[in-house]
């Protein structure tokens, strides 16, 4: 009976050990640990140094947003009901990385449009700023690069993401920033501003977080892999070259229509002038005529 | 004609004129002539003459960019395909390879990109479009404004206009073809326009896209327009045009030696036909240069027409460009009987007022005409200011026309000015009747007082800016009498009908209300109106000025610098302004 059941007795001696639930505890405090640290999300990494950035971005706010925006981001009204700065809580991490990293925020006047222009905060404060607003309610977080890199596709597969993207672009978004990324008007003042020049992370965030007058682009309507697409279609025309010379501002037919008018018969009727003032003579000298 | 005459002495030297060997260019003109005969024809046409200025060869733009444009255009035929059947696109533009396109938009593509020289000759076809449409209008200004239209040129006027339309369609049609999102969206448009008119729109529409938009049929329906029937027309209008300019003979500038009954100028051979030609290689340069250099209508960045796409800053060609502005500025009216809507706000501003303008464009000479009442033969222009309300009638339709044309870009004012789009849309909608209404004023006063100057300087001579003292003390800017060529230039224009022979005239018992309607009108065109001096007057400030340089007489012989001007003193050597 024991010859028979040989390696069950031995394997069962050393599970009726002394150490072995101990052992085990470990192994799966171990496991799970390093399994967690692994798998879980990046910001809960350094849970500690996050505290200490919210705390610092609410400094920041404190000086920088909450005239406008209320000590707590939760947005000041005015008495007849509209806003002097929306409320803050759930816009997300992206949407501060936006307009605090493009210089929109903090607004420099009250206007039809917080226009883009130099950024006052540096690259740290502004990640500061942002974890404050995230820590107010649960939104978009920054995007990493991994969200709007095309860095890992074959070149085949980037090829056909630059086509989808192309697309996507021409469908949702020419309507106000212009076929060629240029911009368009809007009303009452407002404009779609230019996306030519602009960082992939801003665009991506914009489609996140649909800033301004721009409609909200979530995930589950433009899917992280379609705005990454969109990002590498624009990337694609901005690398190539200018194929018909001068652009002239890609804006579509108006200013072609200046060009045609200002510089063709501009010139044309200028050397008509010429050739008119250039007559026939006999002599070499130039008659006074 | 047969008779021998090679022996016939035609010089007084000592030898008989014979005809020496005759050239080769000889046997091979007379070998045609004799199958063909047109010497005769053209011994009369190679030598006519044609008077030389600036303004006259405006058309000549227009007819040179068309020519450029057979050329570019029949280039492209070769390539393009009008058909909306679709195919995936394989070309050599990356951003849209495999993508399922017409075959109008991927060989818009290939034409762009896969054919040698593709890319340089759509954009020198289409910039020449725009030239060509864009000098008919100068050409029509410079026409209105110089009254070469009237008597007996009305009808070609009448060819000019439809030249310009058809013009417009022929540009329209071609901005539609290589199916991209501007040229859907204009289609689109076009369609809206159509079904805007009410009871037979909707019919229309099916009639023209075989069935509900976008069909796919309309490409090759606006292709055969484009490349054949519009053309076709153009050119025989242009014919038509050209015929009657050589009939009528070419309208002058008023100067000593022209009259109504002759043309001074030079004659075609060789000097027209130089300065012609020469001009169209300069057309076909210019084209060249601005297709080699300033990207148009980039169908690669516009991407395939799709209906559910569109782009900011879709606009038209810029000679639609003011309907869509009426368009863009219309408030959105519409009524509705029995269940059909009318959209007022497409209706009129789309379908209505173009028609409206083209009408009055048409009927400007005969308006004119029966104002007037002129219908006298007319070769001798007239300088703009001397038609103060004709010049001001153009200027106010100019300024409707600008209006209009710049509320068509209201977008692109607003972003690259930063306005905001609703408030030039409101200042538009009040400007464009308020604006035609001052600038009709401004510019009657303005040719006005520039007849009054031509006056004073027909009378009092011109300004020298030399200011001279008298022995009494007093100072006074010294003015010199014109040359006999420049008064000649002045004073060659009709006098005006007054105010009480207006009132008086015709048959003052007619009281219809046209007759009235007309007088009226009559007196308004004439108001205030300057007439030129009347020899008494002219010959009266010349004693003026004898009588003064009497009195000046004392000054002769102590002439100082400057006084050497005085108009008194020959200076032959020392001109004080230069000859023109």
């Amino acid at each position: 009976m024991r010859l028979l059941n040989r390696s069950a007795g031995r394997l069962s001696r050393h599970r009726r050990g002394k150490v072995a639930g101990l052992v085990l505890l470990l192994l799966g405090l171990v496991l799970s640990g390093s399994l967690y640290a692994a798998l879980s999300p990046a910001t809960a990494e350094n849970t500690d140094t996050t505290a200490a950035e919210v705390e610092k971005g609410r400094e920041l706010f404190l000086v920088g947003c909450a005239f406008c925006h209320g000590e707590n981001g939760e947005g000041v009204s005015t008495l007849n009901g509209n806003q002097i700065g929306p409320s803050l809580v759930g816009v997300g991490a992206a949407a501060v990385d936006f307009q605090v990293g493009t210089g929109r925020m903090p607004m420099s006047q009250p206007g039809a449009q917080a226009p883009r222009k130099d950024v006052v905060y540096n690259q740290e404060e502004i990640d500061q700023l942002a974890a404050f607003v995230a820590s107010l309610g649960p939104g978009p977080a920054i995007p990493t690069e991994a969200d709007y890199s095309t860095a890992d596709l074959t070149e085949e597969e980037r090829e056909a993401a630059i086509v989808r993207g192309g697309q996507i672009f021409l469908t949702n978004c020419t309507a106000c920033h212009n076929f060629d990324g240029s911009g368009g008007a809007m009303p009452r003042g407002g404009y779609a501003p230019t996306i030519r020049g602009v960082d992939a992370k801003h665009i991506y965030e914009a489609m996140l977080t649909g800033p301004q007058q721009m409609p909200n682009f979530a995930n589950g309507n433009i899917t992280p892999e379609m705005k990454r697409d969109v990002i590498a279609y624009l990337e694609a025309t901005e690398e190539q070259p200018s194929y018909g010379g001068f652009g002239l501002g890609a804006l579509g037919p108006v200013s072609e229509g200046m060009f045609a008018w200002l510089l063709g018969i501009g010139s044309l009727v200028g050397f008509a002038i010429w050739i008119a003032a250039h007559t026939t003579r006999s002599k070499k000298e130039k008659v006074e005529a | 004609m047969s008779s021998d005459t090679s022996k016939v002495a035609s010089s007084n030297g000592k030898t008989a004129a014979t005809p020496s060997k005759p050239s080769k260019g000889g046997i091979v003109a007379n070998w045609a002539d004799e199958r063909l005969g047109l010497a005769g024809m053209m011994k009369k046409n190679l030598r006519k003459v044609f008077p030389d200025h600036w303004s006259f060869m405006l058309g000549e733009i227009a007819l040179w960019s068309f020519v450029v444009l057979l050329i570019s255009g029949v280039f492209l035929t070769l390539w393009f395909k009008p058909t909306m059947a679709e195919i995936v696109y394989n070309g050599s533009y990356d951003q849209f390879r495999g993508m399922y396109v017409t075959e109008a938009f991927a060989s818009s593509l290939d034409i762009s990109f896969d054919i040698r020289g593709g890319l340089l000759m759509r954009q020198m076809h289409h910039w020449a479009a725009m030239l060509f449409i864009a000098s008919m209008m100068i050409h029509l200004l410079r026409v209105y404004f110089t009254g070469a239209f009237r008597k007996p040129r009305e009808l070609n006027w009448v060819i000019g206009c439809l030249l310009l339309i058809l013009g417009t369609l022929e540009g329209f049609t071609g901005y539609s073809l290589p199916d991209d999102l501007l040229s859907g969206t204009g289609v689109r448009a076009a369609d809206g326009f159509i079904k805007a008119i009410p009871v037979v729109g909707s019919y229309l529409s099916f009639l023209i896209f075989g069935g509900e938009f976008p069909g796919d049929d309309i490409i090759t329906r606006f292709y055969i327009a484009h490349v054949l029937l519009l053309p076709g027309l153009l050119l025989a209008l242009i014919a038509a045009h050209m015929l009657l300019l050589v009939y009528h003979k070419h309208t002058q500038w008023a100067g000593p030696g022209r009259t109504e009954g002759n043309v001074v100028g030079f004659p075609m051979l060789p000097v027209y036909a130089a300065k012609a030609g020469g001009f169209f290689f300069i057309v076909f340069g210019v084209s060249a240069l601005m297709g080699g250099l300033m990207t148009i209508n980039p169908v690669w960045k516009m991407g395939p027409y799709d209906p559910t796409k569109v782009t900011a800053g879709s606009q038209p060609d810029w000679y639609m460009g003011w309907p869509d502005g009426a368009l863009r500025i219309m408030p959105g009216w519409e009524s509705e009987f029995w269940g059909h809507t009318i959209p007022w706000n497409v209706f009129l501003p789309i379908i209505v007022l173009p028609g409206l303008m083209f009408t009055i464009l048409l009927l400007l000479p005969f308006l004119e005409a029966w104002i007037t009442g002129d219908k006298r033969e007319h070769h001798l222009l007239d300088r703009p200011r001397n038609a103060p309300t004709r010049t001001a009638l153009m200027v106010s339709l100019m300024t409707f026309y600008g209006l209009m044309w710049a509320a068509g870009g209201n977008d692109i004012i607003a972003i690259k000015l930063h306005l905001s789009i609703n408030q030039i849309t409101y200042a538009m909608r009040v400007l464009v009747f308020v604006g035609p209404a001052i600038a009709f004023f401004i510019t009657r006063r303005w040719c006005i007082s520039l007849q009054r100057h031509d006056n004073d300087v027909l009378l009092h001579g011109y300004e020298t800016g030399i200011i001279m003292r008298s022995p009494e003390g007093a100072y006074a800017e010294k003015h010199l009498p014109i040359g006999e060529d420049e008064a000649y230039a002045l004073t060659a224009r009709d006098r005006e009908p007054d105010l009480e022979t207006i009132e008086t005239e015709g048959d003052p018992s007619d009281d219809g209300r046209a007759a009235k309607l007309r007088r009226k009108l009559r007196a308004l065109w004439y108001a205030d109106n300057v007439q030129k001096p009347t020899v008494t007057e002219l010959e009266a400030s010349h004693h003026h000025d004898e009588a003064e340089h009497e009195l000046a007489g004392a000054l002769d012989g102590h002439a100082v610098d400057g006084h050497q001007f005085d108009g008194m003193h020959p200076v032959d050597d020392e001109p004080l302004r230069d000859k023109h």
